[in-house]
């Protein structure tokens, strides 16, 4: 085992366990880093292998700290580990040709676990790098005397050979429905997203969240940005500080009523973990198994564990549930008793001032915009709606929908708080709106006799920039993107691009495309399609035998023959095509009387030839390769 | 040696004008140790091309007109009682020559036929219980007439075969006849020739082709060639392995006549419709199994 081969090998395992570092346990990373650099120092320095028991105490030491880190020896983080530790031990005991094989396909392996983390372009660029460091130790064991360069060249080569069967067997093979061999439940770690309750400061973490909720691209018209409101959850119930979703009585159906103004859009949803589906107010019809919740929530029957891609049309004018339950109104009215008599007093007296439900609105909004409330994600904290109103007013989105409901409930308006995400930031590469976590938001819907459920957002009272252009032109006000992170911008806008692509085409094959897609290439039953997977499949199984036993016959043409063929079809190529009966020497008289520049190299081929391959001549092979590649028509 | 075989080629074909490819398959027939079957009319310089080669070879000549009465011993030769001391003495045939023009070989009948052929083949005649050598080298040119087949025997297909090729003279080009007819008169032209190798030098040249080099590619092709008569249904009958062998050291002579010492596909195909025509019965051009078949 060649010094260089050893470290090839290190640095595919570096490569393949290195992206698990952050999910894993401290000290696995340390021990498997530790034993990399030992074994690249026995390399380098020639001191020779631990011997076998080391390495068994080593192994067996590692067996019960996993044991006693995770109470169990099976799961997926266990396995990752262990895959890791060991092939790390394996590294220190490579004594042979076949413990090096062992290792390579450990490491191929090993790849494949990566995707159980993220299927990201980025790692998908990444595990194609380490997939070519592995090919390229591959290669170093089976050619040792070449150089680095040669290596990377075949390695290279191989996977570009083997690029036309991967996109066969991506676009044929049977998509295996839902996560990868039913990933377990941890897989399913706590996405950070929206919740089903809203109390002050439970969005702030979100708001500071780069993550991207979702996209949208728009099909036709493209609504105002104050028209995008993604519609989540609706929190009904407050208990003084928190707002949550409680439990509904008498419902009725949700329905829409001088709908108008359609749009429709294509949401391509990262996982949430929860059965939310995203939608645009008011939510009319969407492509996939969903309900309408009966205040308008898009619920997918299962939950979301991996993205998915959707089509949904919402109304952008509408009279929600003009006729709403009795039930559902004494709730939308519902306040906790003995708080915050402030807010109720001041509810109470524009009540008193107004002659019609609209007007309080109106002085609520009014209230906000003229009394010095400031729009901030750092605000002082406020135990109640009394001391946000009338001392701190300061606040985002949760604060002010929050304290607008109560204010509404207490002059006697039907009201209800909704939460989802606003506006999104337009990806003009590839014309979409990115949705991110930054972007949630909380507004609020009340009920009005003979215009039903409708949407007021208080925010846009105090900070209308943060509904009409995003939270980016609050959180640095004139600085949004400036001069020298513009080609930043860019490149993530970019970036973000290609992922979308990645997400859409890629990640986005699901069984249901397959489907469609080989339904449309005219495979519509299942034998049908695994017959023509294995017509395809045979199909390149025999192209390869036959490619093989091309190189069985080869043996039969020398050397010199092959550099004459070359000749030959460099005339074809010229026009001259050698009849198949021609001899060499004739062909290189016919050459020669219609090609007189020729005369000389054919000639002097044709005879070097015909001393190789007919005469018992000691001539030299190479020359006549020389002259059949020098060779010009 | 080379030199001398040029010289020969260069007189015979400045006395037999437009024909250097039956030349050169005499030539490579005799080289070869073969014998040569010449069909054509009468008149187009049969016997000339006999002559002419016996007299540049340096080889002693004699000729038989066959006709239908003659007998074996006409060919092979008589023994004779002699008077004088009192017994038997052998008096050879005109086959005993190192070159023998056969003369309208169809007109035998086939007693006289198989006798000459045996003797061509075993290059040894047995008369009379005592077996006799015939000269070094010994070269046969049998020639027939196609047409006027009434009253002849035609040679069957067996005893063709040994002859290593069969050729036709063919009429003379304009240009050549236009020489042929202005000239000196043939026979005077014949009897000037001068030798310009011997006999010892002809078997030297005979043993030299033996050993000219045959590559494992050329054996590919002379097999590929054979097999394509075998397996096409152009042909009734596929070529022997005696045509194979006979195919190889025709090429091995006409390679030597080029000055080459290994044989190449080109040899093989410029003796090949000498070599097989008569050995394909019923089979067009020679030229269509040599472009039916490609070279390895």
């Amino acid at each position: 085992m060649s010094r260089e081969l050893i470290y090839s090998l290190v640095l595919s395992v570096l490569m393949v366990t290195a992206p698990h570092a952050p999910h894993l346990p401290v000290w696995t990373s340390a021990l498997g880093a530790t034993l990399l650099i030992w074994r690249s120092y026995l390399a380098y320095s020639g001191r020779p292998l631990p011997g076998r028991s080391a390495l068994l105490a080593i192994t067996i030491a590692s067996l019960f700290a996993i044991l006693f880190e995770f109470h169990t020896l099976f799961g997926r983080e266990v396995g990752i580990t262990l895959l890791g530790l060991l092939a790390s031990l394996k590294l220190l005991e490579i004594r042979n040709r076949r413990d090096a094989m062992a290792l390579i396909y450990l490491c191929c392996f090993s790849i494949i676990v990566n995707f159980f983390y993220s299927q990201s372009l980025a790692t998908g660029f990444y595990l194609i790098a380490t997939l070519l460091v592995i090919t390229v130790s591959w290669v170093h064991l089976n050619m040792p005397a070449s150089a680095f360069k040669p290596r990377l060249k075949v390695a290279s080569t191989l996977l570009l050979q083997a690029l036309p069967l991967t996109l066969i067997l991506f676009l044929l093979f049977p998509r295996i429905q839902g996560p990868l061999w039913g990933l377990p439940q941890d897989a399913y770690s706590s996405k950070s997203g929206l919740d089903d309750k809203m109390s002050p400061g439970s969005m702030a973490h979100l708001i500071l969240s780069d993550d991207v909720a979702f996209r949208v691209r728009y099909k036709g018209h493209v609504p105002r940005r104050d028209q995008m409101y993604w519609r989540g959850p609706v929190l009904w119930d407050f208990n003084g500080t928190t707002w949550v979703r409680g439990k509904a009585g008498d419902v009725v159906p949700p329905l829409l009523s001088d709908a108008s103004d359609p749009v429709e859009y294509e949401v391509t949803l990262e996982p949430n973990d929860k059965n939310w589906l995203f939608a645009l107010d008011m939510p009319d019809g969407i492509t996939v198994p969903a309900r309408l919740t009966y205040d308008f929530q898009a619920i997918s029957p299962k939950p979301i564990h991996e993205r998915i891609i959707y089509d949904a049309r919402s109304e952008l004018s509408y009279r929600a549930n003009l006729h709403e339950s009795d039930a559902q109104l004494a709730r939308a009215l519902r306040l906790p008793p003995n708080i915050d008599p402030k807010t109720i007093a001041l509810a109470r007296e524009w009540r008193a001032q107004s002659s019609s439900d609209e007007q309080v609105i109106g002085h609520a909004l009014a209230y906000f915009h003229n009394q010095n409330f400031r729009y901030t994600l750092d605000p002082r904290p406020s135990g109640s709606i009394d001391e946000f109103l009338f001392s701190t007013r300061e606040g985002y989105c949760e604060h002010y929908a929050s304290g607008f409901v109560f204010l509404m409930r207490a002059a006697g308006i039907p009201a209800r708080v909704v939460t989802g995400y606003q506006g999104g930031e337009y990806n003009s590469i590839g014309r979409y709106y990115i949705v991110r976590q930054s972007d949630a938001h909380a507004w609020a819907e009340v009920w009005l006799k003979g215009s039903g459920w409708r949407r007021v957002d208080p925010t846009a009272a105090i900070s209308p920039e943060r509904v009409e252009r995003g939270l980016s032109t609050v959180q640095s006000p004139g600085l949004a993107i400036s001069e020298g992170a513009a080609w930043l911008h860019g490149l993530r806008m970019n970036w973000d691009a290609l992922s979308y692509q990645w997400n859409q085409w890629v990640i986005g094959y699901n069984s249901e495309n397959q489907q469609a897609y080989l339904s449309r290439m005219g495979l519509t039953s299942a034998a049908q399609r695994i017959a023509y997977l294995a017509l395809i499949l045979g199909f390149i199984v025999l192209l390869f035998a036959l490619y093989m036993l091309r190189f069985l016959f080869m043996k039969k043409t020398d050397r010199a023959q092959r550099a004459w063929l070359r000749v030959c079809r460099k005339l074809e190529r010229a026009g001259l095509p050698r009849l198949q009966h021609e001899g060499p020497q004739d062909y290189a008289m016919r050459v020669a009387a219609s090609r007189p520049d020729l005369s000389f190299n054919i000639h002097e081929i044709a005879d070097l030839y015909i001393q190789l391959r007919y005469a018992d001549s000691k001539e030299d092979k190479a020359r006549l390769d020389r002259l059949s590649s020098a060779f010009r028509p | 040696m080379t030199q001398n075989l040029q010289n020969v080629i260069a007189q015979a074909e400045a006395a037999i004008l437009g024909k250097p490819r039956q030349i050169r398959c005499a030539l490579a027939c005799v080289i070869a140790r073969g014998h040569l079957l010449i069909e054509d009319v009468p008149g187009v310089g049969k016997t000339t091309l006999a002559h002419v080669l016996a007299r540049t070879l340096g080889l002693q000549f004699s000729r038989i007109q066959f006709t239908s009465d003659l007998l074996p011993a006409d060919i092979l030769g008589v023994s004779v009682f002699e008077r004088d001391n009192n017994q038997f003495r052998f008096h050879p045939g005109p086959i005993f020559s190192q070159m023998l023009l056969a003369d309208e070989v169809n007109r035998a009948t086939p007693k006289a036929q198989s006798a000459l052929l045996e003797a061509m083949e075993e290059h040894q005649v047995t008369i009379e219980g005592e077996t006799r050598k015939l000269p070094e080298p010994f070269f046969v040119i049998a020639t027939q007439n196609p047409s006027h087949q009434i009253g002849t025997y035609p040679l069957p297909e067996s005893q063709l075969d040994r002859f290593l090729m069969r050729i036709q003279m063919g009429y003379p080009d304009p240009v050549a006849e236009r020489g042929l007819l202005s000239g000196t008169d043939r026979r005077e032209i014949i009897a000037g020739l001068k030798p310009q190798m011997d006999a010892a030098e002809l078997l030297e040249l005979q043993q030299r082709a033996k050993k000219v080099f045959v590559s494992d590619a050329l054996l590919d092709y002379v097999q590929a060639l054979l097999r394509h008569t075998r397996e096409s249904a152009q042909y009734e009958q596929g070529l022997s392995p005696r045509a194979g062998l006979a195919l190889l050291s025709a090429a091995r002579a006409w390679a030597l006549i080029d000055g080459r010492n290994a044989v190449i596909p080109e040899d093989v195909q410029s003796v090949l419709p000498g070599v097989v025509s008569h050995r394909l019965p019923m089979a067009g051009d020679p030229a269509d199994l040599i472009e039916a078949v490609a070279i390895p």
